[in-house]
């Protein structure tokens, strides 16, 4: 069989903020109904995006009505430094328990009131291997399932994803 | 998201995925997947454009041919998505720091 390690790239990106460290942690953290596009809601009508301030916290979103609906959780809280977050939304932007992605943002002191941000998002290989499992086990024994096995064993990961789901 | 079913739809193609699974043990030539293929050599153009098309391949002229491998960055379509997500975010992110207010240090 093949053996592949074939991995996207993660996202990162660098940005200079105006601000302290504790300034920009806290606005991340706290604030992230004020800065996430709004046309990604889950729910429709946003009031609330949640990072419960702990590892092992929720991260969520609270609707105009109360109700809620999970993005992810926090893996690590070491403000003002860093922040280990697992992104658990798919590319239809539906929560799914069986898939971990990580945000992780790190906050460096520039200047007093000047902050570096380094953000990336890495594991994206998991999108792929889990749609693949997905796709799978909805599929039964039709001609899709030989792509999408290929395409999980492409992307080598469907181990980790689940085992990151367990 | 329709990029991402693009992917799928590539690799739904029996011979597109025989193309990468060769070029997963190899960087190849149109002619030399074409001699691996029972398929001819335009056929086999083609499927490449496809999976080019998705990101699942990319090339690079050597000679008077191109050499085609496994693109690394995969997963194209989905990377995009979350690129612009995380360029919305971020950018909103920026701008609420920059908004005058003082810096409390909280």
């Amino acid at each position: 069989m093949m053996e592949l390690e074939i991995r996207p790239a993660p996202l990162r990106k660098t940005l200079l903020v105006p601000a302290s460290r504790q300034k920009a942690f806290a606005v991340f953290a706290g604030r992230m109904h004020e800065w996430s596009p709004a046309v990604q809601s889950l729910l429709g009508g946003r009031r609330d995006i949640v990072i419960e301030g702990r590892p092992g916290g929720r991260w969520y979103e609270i609707s105009a009505d109360g109700a809620e609906a999970d993005w992810g959780r926090v893996l690590a809280w070491e403000p003002p430094h860093r922040l280990l977050l697992a992104w658990q939304l798919d590319a239809d932007f539906q929560y799914d328990p069986g898939l971990v992605t990580e945000v992780e943002v790190r906050f460096f002191e520039e200047e007093p009131r000047r902050t570096r941000i380094e953000f990336e998002h890495r594991h994206l290989e998991r999108f792929g291997a889990r749609a693949a499992e997905v796709a799978a086990s909805l599929d039964g024994e039709g001609g899709w399932s030989g792509s999408f096995a290929l395409y999980a064993a492409l992307l080598g990961k469907e181990q980790e994803a689940r085992h990151a789901a367990g | 998201m329709a990029d991402h079913q693009a992917i799928f739809k590539a690799l739904a193609e029996p011979s597109r995925c025989q193309i990468v699974e060769h070029l997963s043990r190899e960087p190849l030539t149109v002619r030399q997947l074409t001699d691996r293929l029972p398929i001819g050599q335009s056929a086999v153009s083609q499927h490449l454009e496809v999976l080019r098309k998705a990101e699942l391949v990319r090339f690079e002229p050597r000679g008077a041919s191109n050499v085609y491998r496994i693109d690394p960055r995969g997963l194209g379509a989905v990377r995009a998505w979350l690129d612009r997500y995380w360029d919305e975010a971020l950018g909103n992110y920026a701008r609420l720091l920059e908004d005058g207010e003082d810096d409390d240090g909280t």
